[in-house]
Protein backbone atom coordinates (compact mmCIF):
# COMPACT_ATOMS: atom_id res chain seq x y z
CA UNK A 1 0.00 0.00 0.00
CA UNK A 2 1.62 3.26 -1.06
CA UNK A 3 1.66 6.61 1.26
CA UNK A 4 -1.28 8.83 1.08
CA UNK A 5 -0.04 12.03 -0.39
CA UNK A 6 -3.18 14.16 0.91
CA UNK A 7 -1.37 13.64 4.08
CA UNK A 8 1.61 16.25 3.29
CA UNK A 9 0.88 19.30 5.34
CA UNK A 10 -0.73 17.48 8.42
CA UNK A 11 0.55 18.55 11.41
CA UNK A 12 0.57 16.44 14.88
CA UNK A 13 -0.81 18.50 18.61
CA UNK A 14 2.77 19.06 20.28
CA UNK A 15 4.47 16.25 22.10
CA UNK A 16 4.89 15.96 26.01
CA UNK A 17 7.37 17.98 27.60
CA UNK A 18 10.71 16.57 27.27
CA UNK A 19 13.39 17.21 30.47
CA UNK A 20 16.69 17.17 28.97
CA UNK A 21 18.66 15.46 31.96
CA UNK A 22 22.57 16.60 32.47
CA UNK A 23 23.01 12.75 32.61
CA UNK A 24 21.36 11.94 29.58
CA UNK A 25 23.38 14.27 27.56
CA UNK A 26 27.05 12.81 29.25
CA UNK A 27 25.43 9.30 28.11
CA UNK A 28 24.88 10.19 24.81
CA UNK A 29 28.17 11.79 24.41
CA UNK A 30 30.39 9.19 25.99
CA UNK A 31 28.50 6.70 23.53
CA UNK A 32 29.36 8.75 20.08
CA UNK A 33 33.03 9.40 22.17
CA UNK A 34 31.99 13.07 22.08
CA UNK A 35 34.96 14.33 24.98
CA UNK A 36 34.48 18.00 24.52
CA UNK A 37 34.40 19.12 28.52
CA UNK A 38 31.22 21.04 27.68
CA UNK A 39 29.34 18.04 26.95
CA UNK A 40 30.41 16.39 30.56
CA UNK A 41 31.40 19.49 32.49
CA UNK A 42 29.17 22.44 33.55
CA UNK A 43 31.82 24.94 34.29
CA UNK A 44 33.21 23.97 30.71
CA UNK A 45 30.11 24.81 29.33
CA UNK A 46 29.22 27.91 31.40
CA UNK A 47 32.98 29.14 30.01
CA UNK A 48 30.95 28.63 26.70
CA UNK A 49 28.61 30.91 27.89
CA UNK A 50 25.90 28.21 28.21
CA UNK A 51 23.77 27.17 31.24
CA UNK A 52 24.78 23.87 31.57
CA UNK A 53 26.19 21.58 29.48
CA UNK A 54 25.93 20.82 26.00
CA UNK A 55 24.35 18.24 23.93
CA UNK A 56 26.24 16.64 20.86
CA UNK A 57 24.81 17.98 17.55
CA UNK A 58 23.05 15.08 16.43
CA UNK A 59 21.68 14.43 19.94
CA UNK A 60 18.01 16.13 19.36
CA UNK A 61 17.40 12.76 17.53
CA UNK A 62 16.85 11.00 20.93
CA UNK A 63 14.05 12.93 21.64
CA UNK A 64 12.92 13.77 17.80
CA UNK A 65 12.97 10.04 16.59
CA UNK A 66 10.44 8.99 19.50
CA UNK A 67 8.35 12.00 18.65
CA UNK A 68 7.71 11.45 15.31
CA UNK A 69 6.19 7.49 16.52
CA UNK A 70 3.25 10.49 16.31
CA UNK A 71 3.44 9.72 12.51
CA UNK A 72 4.94 6.91 12.05
CA UNK A 73 2.32 4.93 13.95
CA UNK A 74 -0.80 6.87 13.17
CA UNK A 75 -3.18 4.33 11.48
CA UNK A 76 -4.69 6.61 8.88
CA UNK A 77 -1.36 6.71 7.16
CA UNK A 78 -0.29 2.78 7.74
CA UNK A 79 3.67 3.11 7.52
CA UNK A 80 5.02 -0.77 7.84
CA UNK A 81 7.43 0.30 10.00
CA UNK A 82 9.58 -3.06 9.29
CA UNK A 83 10.54 -1.68 6.00
CA UNK A 84 11.65 1.65 6.85
CA UNK A 85 15.16 2.82 6.42
CA UNK A 86 16.41 6.00 7.57
CA UNK A 87 17.25 8.16 4.10
CA UNK A 88 18.21 11.90 5.25
CA UNK A 89 18.58 13.69 8.23
CA UNK A 90 19.10 17.39 8.72
CA UNK A 91 19.08 19.67 11.58
CA UNK A 92 19.04 23.48 11.61
CA UNK A 93 19.74 24.78 15.17
CA UNK A 94 18.98 28.37 16.52
CA UNK A 95 20.53 27.22 19.64
CA UNK A 96 22.49 23.98 20.98
CA UNK A 97 20.10 22.15 23.02
CA UNK A 98 21.26 22.08 26.88
CA UNK A 99 20.84 20.38 29.90
CA UNK A 100 17.95 21.79 31.83
CA UNK A 101 15.80 22.47 28.92
CA UNK A 102 12.44 21.19 28.51
CA UNK A 103 11.32 20.42 24.79
CA UNK A 104 8.18 20.12 23.09
CA UNK A 105 8.25 18.68 19.28
CA UNK A 106 5.75 19.78 16.83
CA UNK A 107 6.07 17.59 13.77
CA UNK A 108 4.48 18.18 10.25
CA UNK A 109 4.40 16.12 7.14
CA UNK A 110 6.57 17.82 4.75
CA UNK A 111 6.63 15.37 1.96
CA UNK A 112 5.02 12.01 0.54
CA UNK A 113 6.47 10.35 -2.98
CA UNK A 114 6.74 7.68 -4.41
CA UNK A 115 9.40 5.99 -6.23
CA UNK A 116 9.85 2.46 -8.03
CA UNK A 117 7.02 1.35 -5.60
CA UNK A 118 9.41 2.67 -2.27
CA UNK A 119 7.26 5.21 -0.52
CA UNK A 120 9.55 8.46 0.76
CA UNK A 121 7.98 10.35 3.89
CA UNK A 122 9.70 13.66 5.02
CA UNK A 123 8.95 14.97 8.18
CA UNK A 124 9.90 17.99 10.02
CA UNK A 125 10.14 18.66 13.44
CA UNK A 126 9.99 21.86 15.18
CA UNK A 127 11.70 21.83 19.00
CA UNK A 128 11.07 24.05 21.12
CA UNK A 129 11.13 25.34 24.68
CA UNK A 130 7.91 25.18 26.50
CA UNK A 131 7.78 28.59 26.81
CA UNK A 132 8.31 28.79 22.71
CA UNK A 133 11.66 29.58 22.02
CA UNK A 134 13.04 27.79 18.91
CA UNK A 135 15.57 25.58 19.50
CA UNK A 136 16.51 23.54 16.42
CA UNK A 137 14.58 21.70 13.71
CA UNK A 138 14.61 18.38 12.33
CA UNK A 139 14.12 16.64 8.86
CA UNK A 140 13.83 13.11 8.42
CA UNK A 141 13.45 10.91 5.06
CA UNK A 142 12.33 7.70 5.73
CA UNK A 143 12.20 5.22 3.16
CA UNK A 144 9.00 2.58 3.15
CA UNK A 145 10.96 -0.20 1.46
CA UNK A 146 8.03 -1.88 -1.40
CA UNK A 147 7.17 -5.36 -0.43
CA UNK A 148 9.38 -8.28 -1.68
CA UNK B 1 40.62 23.77 1.42
CA UNK B 2 40.94 20.64 2.54
CA UNK B 3 40.71 19.47 6.38
CA UNK B 4 43.04 17.04 8.30
CA UNK B 5 41.16 13.24 7.33
CA UNK B 6 39.65 11.55 10.81
CA UNK B 7 39.42 7.88 11.10
CA UNK B 8 37.08 5.88 13.97
CA UNK B 9 36.89 2.67 14.76
CA UNK B 10 33.47 1.31 14.88
CA UNK B 11 32.83 -2.24 17.00
CA UNK B 12 29.81 -3.95 18.14
CA UNK B 13 30.38 -2.55 21.50
CA UNK B 14 30.07 1.10 20.02
CA UNK B 15 26.74 0.27 18.77
CA UNK B 16 24.90 -1.48 21.67
CA UNK B 17 26.41 1.60 23.98
CA UNK B 18 24.96 3.63 21.19
CA UNK B 19 21.78 1.89 20.81
CA UNK B 20 21.32 2.39 24.62
CA UNK B 21 22.26 6.56 24.72
CA UNK B 22 19.97 6.92 22.04
CA UNK B 23 16.88 4.53 22.28
CA UNK B 24 17.29 3.17 18.56
CA UNK B 25 17.29 -0.64 19.46
CA UNK B 26 16.38 -1.94 16.53
CA UNK B 27 17.93 -5.72 16.10
CA UNK B 28 19.44 -4.86 12.69
CA UNK B 29 21.98 -2.94 14.85
CA UNK B 30 23.17 -6.01 17.34
CA UNK B 31 21.78 -8.95 15.98
CA UNK B 32 23.27 -10.92 12.95
CA UNK B 33 20.40 -13.25 12.49
CA UNK B 34 17.66 -10.14 12.28
CA UNK B 35 20.46 -8.14 10.04
CA UNK B 36 21.20 -11.24 7.58
CA UNK B 37 17.32 -12.09 7.94
CA UNK B 38 16.50 -9.05 6.39
CA UNK B 39 18.75 -9.29 3.51
CA UNK B 40 21.82 -6.68 4.99
CA UNK B 41 25.57 -8.46 4.90
CA UNK B 42 25.29 -8.23 8.45
CA UNK B 43 25.00 -5.98 11.43
CA UNK B 44 25.12 -2.33 10.77
CA UNK B 45 25.61 0.60 12.66
CA UNK B 46 22.82 3.28 13.00
CA UNK B 47 23.10 5.69 10.17
CA UNK B 48 22.36 7.99 13.10
CA UNK B 49 25.70 6.88 14.47
CA UNK B 50 27.58 7.18 11.94
CA UNK B 51 26.30 11.23 11.31
CA UNK B 52 27.26 11.18 15.51
CA UNK B 53 30.74 10.44 13.81
CA UNK B 54 30.68 12.72 11.53
CA UNK B 55 29.93 15.63 13.69
CA UNK B 56 32.95 14.74 16.01
CA UNK B 57 34.94 15.50 13.24
CA UNK B 58 33.23 18.97 12.72
CA UNK B 59 33.23 20.17 16.01
CA UNK B 60 37.10 19.29 15.99
CA UNK B 61 37.45 20.75 12.90
CA UNK B 62 35.38 24.08 13.91
CA UNK B 63 37.60 24.08 17.36
CA UNK B 64 34.30 24.33 19.60
CA UNK B 65 31.45 21.69 20.49
CA UNK B 66 28.74 24.50 20.27
CA UNK B 67 29.43 25.49 15.95
CA UNK B 68 27.45 23.66 14.38
CA UNK B 69 24.52 25.81 12.76
CA UNK B 70 23.37 23.58 10.18
CA UNK B 71 24.02 20.09 9.72
CA UNK B 72 22.71 17.04 6.86
CA UNK B 73 23.07 13.83 5.62
CA UNK B 74 22.15 11.23 3.01
CA UNK B 75 22.44 7.78 4.19
CA UNK B 76 23.35 5.68 0.68
CA UNK B 77 25.91 2.87 2.18
CA UNK B 78 25.39 0.96 5.39
CA UNK B 79 28.67 0.60 7.39
CA UNK B 80 28.91 -3.21 8.62
CA UNK B 81 30.47 -3.74 11.27
CA UNK B 82 31.74 -7.20 11.46
CA UNK B 83 32.05 -9.25 15.17
CA UNK B 84 35.75 -8.89 15.58
CA UNK B 85 37.76 -7.05 18.20
CA UNK B 86 38.73 -4.84 15.28
CA UNK B 87 35.34 -3.73 14.39
CA UNK B 88 35.46 -1.84 11.03
CA UNK B 89 36.84 2.22 10.63
CA UNK B 90 35.06 4.98 9.33
CA UNK B 91 36.48 7.61 7.50
CA UNK B 92 35.49 11.26 7.36
CA UNK B 93 37.14 14.21 5.36
CA UNK B 94 35.96 17.55 4.19
CA UNK B 95 36.52 20.74 2.33
CA UNK B 96 35.85 24.17 3.26
CA UNK B 97 33.31 25.05 0.64
CA UNK B 98 32.81 28.68 1.27
CA UNK B 99 32.10 31.52 3.89
CA UNK B 100 28.43 32.35 4.17
CA UNK B 101 27.53 36.46 3.99
CA UNK B 102 26.65 35.85 7.62
CA UNK B 103 30.22 34.72 8.22
CA UNK B 104 29.52 31.18 8.51
CA UNK B 105 31.56 28.54 7.19
CA UNK B 106 30.59 25.64 4.48
CA UNK B 107 31.93 22.71 4.80
CA UNK B 108 31.39 19.22 2.06
CA UNK B 109 31.88 16.11 3.91
CA UNK B 110 32.90 12.45 3.04
CA UNK B 111 32.40 9.62 4.75
CA UNK B 112 34.38 6.04 3.73
CA UNK B 113 33.62 2.38 5.47
CA UNK B 114 36.58 0.22 3.34
CA UNK B 115 36.88 2.84 0.26
CA UNK B 116 33.28 3.45 -0.08
CA UNK B 117 31.14 6.40 0.44
CA UNK B 118 28.82 5.81 3.34
CA UNK B 119 26.45 9.07 3.00
CA UNK B 120 25.66 11.68 0.04
CA UNK B 121 25.47 15.08 0.15
CA UNK B 122 26.82 15.61 3.56
CA UNK B 123 27.38 18.82 4.49
CA UNK B 124 27.92 21.39 7.70
CA UNK B 125 27.58 25.02 8.44
CA UNK B 126 29.71 26.12 10.87
CA UNK B 127 30.59 29.13 12.87
CA UNK B 128 34.19 29.55 13.25
CA UNK B 129 36.01 30.88 15.88
CA UNK B 130 37.80 34.21 15.95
Amino acid sequence: MSLDPSFVGRTYPPTAPYQVGREKIREFATAVGATDPAHHDPEAARALGHPDVVAPPTFPVVITMAATQQIVEDPALGVDYSRVVHGDQRFAYTRPVVAGDELVCVNTIEDITSRGGHGFLTTRTDVRTVAGEPVVAVWSKLVVRKEA
Amino acid sequence: MELPAQTYRVTRADLVRYAGASGDFNPIHWNERTATGVGLPGVIAHGMFTMALVGRAVAGWAGAPDAVVDFGVRFTRPVVVPDTDEGTEVEVSAVVKETTEEGLTRLDITATCRGEKVLSQARALIRTAG
